[in-house]
């Protein structure tokens, strides 16, 4: 999460010095402008150095990696040597799914390689995101709803729905593992038995449970935030004017709860898109419930070089996502923090 | 004027940046330990042995008794997590920075391949050369590579075949004895036998041995993928067969070693492909329902016992390391009797020495080590490529989709062919 809230928290106080263009101009205000602003840019210097380090840095070495051939294997020591710039066939593989034939040039990647498994891949995690997203939204709204209400035990019950949530994700995998298992609770209690990570829906059934259980109550609670924004005077006048609850929930509560909600399907669905621990420790990956960061973590360990060009896709993919949020979709992240003045484009 | 005043500490910091995770970087140069290898090998001086988590205390007290030995050459032990693949990706960090702090390290029997071809472990010969003749030929078999030794072998590990005593009177040696001994568990209505067919590397061990053992085998001496042959094709299709008629059970290809260790002692398994680790939990753990009726054999093969897939670890020197000397002299200590000994009585390791194997007092503390003689003696070492991650993988994915049916036996093994000779090509 730190790495999405980072660069917001950043932008602010660059922009917080905004103001000082627009003051009146005299020769003592230059001096003092400019005094402010060196020492603004000394200020900025420790969180620019950070941001570099753990951001710019890795990725430009990622693209540059991704433009490197693997290391081969030289025949006759049997030893790897370097395998020296590839231009873009690191990123046409993957695309074209190609892999290397044994007697030079490329093939279609037979199944068993991971270039194989390149669109499946992508496809299985829009549709875990899809999915996900869409189940936690309707869930989490009414979870919400129903915690912005005044009720004796209100405290309680907003502590409880964050357990799942505050659970590190590899042990709730872990803990749904044995619910799923064969002999385990799941199908005992229903009476069933349902291979859940032996199969292709149950599979991918099963991580969608397993996910939705653990972040709903994340998004109940960016909901439960912007209901709470909302005046309970706007209600009142409504119920005057004699509206329907479902006329109050259409005309006021989805309007005025819009922005929280943009931003909360946001970031859920940058999450979801490098969705890994869930299926990786659940499935394996099997029975097609294999995401891209796991192609991407199985890739690393086969050649580095690939790898980087498979997490630059990635990387565009997901940005490509964020971007159409925020300019079509209006999900106002940033622009809301650094003052409503500006407003929509 | 505004931007110069900008300009100036934001250029320090950018430098500052660069400089910053230069240090972290590094990375690439892989095949630069040629040189290396030619040097400190009369070194001698304190040096690391780094080992994943030493669950059963067995490195501690070793390295002590070593270094009242050479106070002048102590070890120092170096204890990474016991996750397989964050020892494994530990170690390429280290050995890619070219860290002369790594002088020893535990090499799983799978990654030894790659990390000789990436020139990253001293070859064992010449004046670092060591004496084998005692250990387990498939040990050191899988600590080679193109020939050379690269590793000396530490602790070994073999596939036990678990049956039940009150059942099954004389234990099958055979595949077909034993599929025939399958109306045994229908009658009882229990699964007749099972491995680990979950997708992940335990896969990738049963289905080697259903190949090894009809015959076959995964890559010919070359290195080169053999798929294509009638034996390849009768042991993978043992497996697809006996899924496919219920003697391997359905819930078997969700299986890892615990849970298909929990059917068997649940009563619900005839026969149980699994490590030698089953033997102390399934006779001591309360709520085994197999104590007192555990019986243990050889993998069952074509005409005779079959062919286990090797597990274990081997010791290698680090081509970087400055204390050669000290290292080589550190391995030849893992590798005597005694210390193989303590090995086994404490840690329930399975020795690289064959004659341990017939060692009464081991025998008497650890009853499946004579059966599991057998299994190691007819091991064969899984693929031993550089290319262990592509080829695993190759072999998981059509594997299991063959045992689910979605492929027939030829098609899975044809791809399974394509992808490791795909993988092998390089780029």
């Amino acid at each position: 999460m730190a790495t999405e809230v980072g660069p917001t928290s950043v932008k602010a106080p660059a922009s917080g010095g905004a103001p000082i263009h627009h003051a009146p101009k005299g020769v003592g205000e230059d001096n003092r402008i400019a005094t402010q602003g060196r020492w603004a840019a000394w200020l900025l210097a420790p969180t620019i150095i950070a941001l570099s380090v753990v951001i710019v840095y890795p990725i430009i070495t990622a693209i540059v990696m991704s433009f490197q051939k693997d290391a081969g294997l030289d025949p006759a020591t049997g030893l790897f040597v370097e395998g020296g710039p590839a231009g873009f066939s690191n990123y046409i593989n993957w695309i074209f799914q190609q892999c290397p034939a044994p007697s030079g040039g490329t093939v279609d990647c037979p199944p068993g390689t991971l270039g194989a498994q390149f669109w499946s891949a992508t496809g299985t995690t829009f549709f875990f995101t899809i999915v996900t997203v869409a189940l936690e939204t309707v869930l989490g709204f009414w979870m919400a709803v129903i915690m912005a209400r005044a009720f004796r035990g209100r405290s309680l019950v907003r502590a409880a729905v964050l357990v799942p949530w505050a659970i590190p994700t590899a042990v709730t995998a872990k803990l749904w593992l044995f619910i799923f298992a064969f002999e385990g609770i799941g199908n005992k209690l229903f009476n069933t038995s349902i291979l859940w990570t032996g199969s292709e829906w149950p599979a991918r059934w099963a991580v969608i449970i397993a996910d939705v259980w653990k972040t709903t109550p994340f998004m109940a609670l960016l909901i439960l935030a912007g209901l709470q924004m909302i005046p309970a005077e706007v209600y009142e006048a409504a119920k005057v004017d004699g509206a329907t609850a479902w006329q109050r929930f259409r005309m006021i509560t989805l309007p005025l709860v819009k922005p929280a909600l943009m931003v909360a399907i946001l970031f859920r669905t940058l999450d979801a898109l490098r969705m890994f621990d869930l299926p990786y420790i659940l499935t394996g990956g099997a029975n097609n419930t294999t995401t891209l960061s796991i192609l991407v973590i199985n890739q690393i360990r086969q050649g580095f070089n690939a790898a980087a060009a498979l997490s630059t896709i990635t990387f565009i993919i997901i940005f490509l996502v964020a971007f159409i949020f925020v300019r079509f979709l209006g999900a106002n992240v940033v622009e809301q923090q650094t003052g409503a003045g500006k407003g929509k484009k | 004027m505004k931007t110069r005043n900008l300009l100036l500490p934001i250029a320090t910091a950018g430098v500052l940046a660069m400089t910053l995770s230069a240090c972290g970087g590094g990375g690439g140069a892989s095949s630069g330990g040629n040189d290396a290898a030619s040097q400190g090998m009369d070194g001698r001086g304190p040096i690391t042995y780094v080992q994943g988590k030493d669950n059963s205390n067995v490195v501690r007290p070793l390295i002590d008794k070593w270094n009242a030995a050479h106070p002048n050459e102590k070890v120092t032990f170096k204890e990474q997590t016991d996750q397989a693949d964050q020892q494994h990706d530990d170690l390429v960090q280290h050995f890619q920075a070219k860290d002369s702090g790594y002088d020893v390290a535990s090499v799983d029997v799978v990654w030894t391949a790659e990390f000789a071809a990436k020139g990253w472990l001293q070859p064992l010969k010449d004046k670092m050369a060591l004496d084998t003749s005692a250990l387990l030929k498939p040990t050191v078999q899988a600590a080679s590579y193109k020939g050379t030794l690269y590793a000396a072998p530490e602790s070994s590990d073999g596939g036990i075949l678990y049956y039940r005593k009150d059942l099954v009177p004389t234990p099958p040696k055979t595949w077909d004895e034993m599929m025939s001994m399958c109306s045994i568990a229908k009658s009882h209505n229990i699964g007749c036998y099972s491995g680990q067919f979950k997708k992940y590397e335990g896969l990738t061990v049963n289905a080697s041995e259903a190949i090894n053992s009809a015959g076959g085998a995964v890559l010919d001496a070359n290195g080169k993928p053999s798929l294509l042959t009638p034996e390849a094709k009768a042991g993978l299709a043992n497996l697809t067969k006996a899924y496919a008629d219920g003697s391997i059970p359905k819930e078997a290809i969700t299986f890892q070693e615990e849970e298909s260790r929990q059917a068997f002692q649940d009563g619900k398994l005839l026969f149980l492909r699994n490590w030698p680790y089953v033997y102390n939990l399934a006779t001591t753990e309360g709520s085994s329902k197999v104590k007192t009726v555990l019986g243990m054999t050889a993998l069952p093969g074509k005409t005779g016992p079959g062919a286990s897939s090797l597990g274990g670890h081997s010791a290698g020197i680090s081509v970087y390391s400055k204390y050669k000397a000290t290292a080589l002299d550190f391995l030849k200590f893992l590798t005597t009797e005694e210390t193989q000994k303590f090995f086994a009585t404490q840690g329930s390791l399975a020795p690289v020495i064959g004659s341990l194997y017939s060692d009464k007092d081991l025998v008497a503390k650890l009853p499946y080590l004579p059966v599991l003689k057998t299994s190691i003696e007819n091991a064969v070492p899984r693929p031993v490529t550089p290319f262990y991650p592509a080829v695993t993988k190759a072999i998981q994915e059509n594997a299991y989709s063959a045992i689910k049916g979605e492929k027939t036996v030829d098609a899975a093994l044809s791809d399974m062919q394509k992808s490791i000779e795909s993988a092998s090509a390089g780029q």
